[in-house]
């Protein structure tokens, strides 16, 4: 077994193999040098930690335990299907019997000129560190990009004193995924501590030189900078697959059963895109890590022959401040919306659609206080309930009670 | 090692349900069986020191609230990723309707 991409999916599938009792070669090569890693730290509490620390999800005596063969630092360099081989950057190559692409997304490029050393991304440990060095107490950030990358990573400046400009080129920030309403609690909380939004400003320049950069918006005015943070989003990882000859649909088409158009060649996480059971069917890519993680866990069972079909509900959470915000199902799949206030100024949003099934839950409150009504609407969603509208927009109705109906 | 502490009153709870409960500095979480036993186990979890309290029971498995690491709260096997270490529980009784804890 082979495992290209050693993130949080290729980090899970690998450990799911052994603890499926699969004893066979299992060989797991990722890119960077650490071991597999969260990456959900990044934009919030390694950003804001003095000391920031990489947090693996396993360790090299549990790697050497399992005997997953851990290669760092090195690239899939290209796939041979017929002979089961990959070749690697470094001039090896490894046999497979199934093979695992869990290469997934990264930074999608701002297609402009002039972008230097003072225009970063943030993807990896080493982008984190890189961002964090210029985070401090008066430091001006100038961060592209109003998704949820860009506004934990505003939160985070902000606590460590910077002064932050968020930069929006849609009428609002967090317009894919998130409802207005929810995006206008976390607009509000990021103005309460200081942050200036721009939104509905497209930027037509930056200009970087080794002292500061300067941001130009489509309305003609400058920010400027000491570091500018790009946050518009992420593409898959495909180009293996691509040159493999394997099936390309906004990233690396899988079926129900994670398997590509090879039936050898499996693929999870932010890089594929997979038929979405709760949804009839409808083709999504998810970048989130619990999908990652996940899927990482299917793709490891249907490598070993399962045949099960993937079924799981997305779900997906952001931090900012002291505020959660948690959302299972695609809130665009609905049609209606019933709100449930739960106090302390949280709230959920029930999306349903148009024959009254209940498509997807949107909630922000403080701490943790919508988390355990979503996990129960995420149930509820993938059990394809149509819960009475009433009784959602009810807080003394539990949804455990709908859940049990 | 005799200390038992009063945790809350029985009917404070609902079956199939978590409350959490602070005392001398320290955070547990308080659970109440579908079957209507009462269990208790360390109140944080153990993947990113998240209060359990606000997590969701189902049956015998607490899930965390942030990032649903699993564990069976009678036993505190850590029962799903991310959560690997197990958490530690203390003994429970009821006695005249209050919930005492053996918190050790």
């Amino acid at each position: 077994m082979v495992i290209v991409g050693a993130g949080e999916c290729g980090g899970r599938a690998a450990l799911a193999l052994r603890d499926l009792g699969y004893e066979g070669p299992v060989t797991l090569v990722g890119d960077e040098p650490h071991l597999p890693y969260e990456r959900p730290p990044l934009s919030k509490e390694a950003m804001a930690s003095e000391t920031p620390e990489i947090r693996a999800i396993t360790s090299d005596e549990l790697l050497a335990e399992k005997s997953i063969r851990h290669l760092r630092s090195v690239r899939a360099a290209g796939i041979d299907r017929t002979a089961h081989v990959v070749r690697l950057s470094d001039g090896a190559s490894l046999s497979y019997d199934k093979l695992l692409l869990a290469t997934g997304s990264t930074p999608r490029k701002l297609p402009m000129p002039g972008l230097g050393s003072r225009c970063v991304y943030l993807r990896t440990f080493a982008d984190a560190l890189a961002i964090r060095a210029h985070l401090r107490a008066g430091s001006r950030i100038a961060i592209v990009g109003g998704g949820f990358i860009g506004l934990e990573l505003a939160a985070s400046a902000r606590k460590l004193g910077a002064s932050v400009t968020v930069i929006e080129a849609q009428p609002r920030i967090l317009m894919r995924g998130v409802p207005v309403e929810i995006a206008g609690i976390v607009h509000d909380a990021h103005e309460a501590e200081g942050v200036k939004i721009l939104a509905g400003q497209g930027i037509t320049a930056i200009a970087d030189d080794s002292a500061e950069v300067r941001v130009t918006l489509a309305d003609g005015k400058d920010i400027v900078a000491d570091l500018s943070v790009i946050g518009i989003g992420a593409v898959p990882v495909t180009t293996l697959a691509a040159e493999a000859g394997l099936t390309i649909d906004n990233g690396i088409a899988v079926d129900a059963e994670l398997r590509t158009s090879d039936p050898d060649v499996f693929a999870a996480g932010d890089c594929c895109s997979f038929p979405l059971a709760v949804y009839g069917g409808r083709r999504v890519r998810l970048e989130a890590w619990r999908n990652a993680q996940e899927q990482g866990a299917l793709a490891a069972r249907n490598m070993l022959g399962a045949g099960e079909a993937h079924a799981a509900v997305p779900w997906f959470w952001s931090d900012q401040y002291g505020l959660s915000l948690q959302i299972a199902g695609l809130s665009d799949e609905g049609r209606g919306i019933v709100r449930r206030d739960l106090g302390e100024g949280a709230f959920i949003l029930f999306h349903l659609a148009e024959d009254g099934r209940l498509v997807a839950a949107s909630g922000i409150g403080p701490g943790n206080t919508v988390a355990r009504d979503i996990r129960l609407a995420e149930m509820l969603i993938g059990k394809r309930a149509k819960p009475a509208p009433e009784a959602l927009g009810s807080p003394d109705v539990k949804l455990k009670a709908l859940l049990a109906a | 090692m005799n200390d038992w502490v009063e945790a809350c009153a029985a009917e404070e709870i609902d079956e199939e349900d978590v409350m959490r409960f602070d005392h001398g500095g320290r955070t547990f979480a308080i659970y109440r069986s579908p079957d209507d036993e009462f269990f208790a186990t360390d109140g944080l979890c153990t993947h990113e020191k998240i209060h359990l309290a606000d997590g969701l029971v189902m049956d015998d498995i607490i899930e965390c609230p942030k990032h649903n690491g699993r564990f069976n709260y009678k036993t505190g096997a850590a029962k799903g990723a991310p959560a690997c270490v197990n958490l530690k529980t203390y003994p429970v009784k009821v006695d005249a309707g209050k919930v005492l804890v053996q918190i050790g």
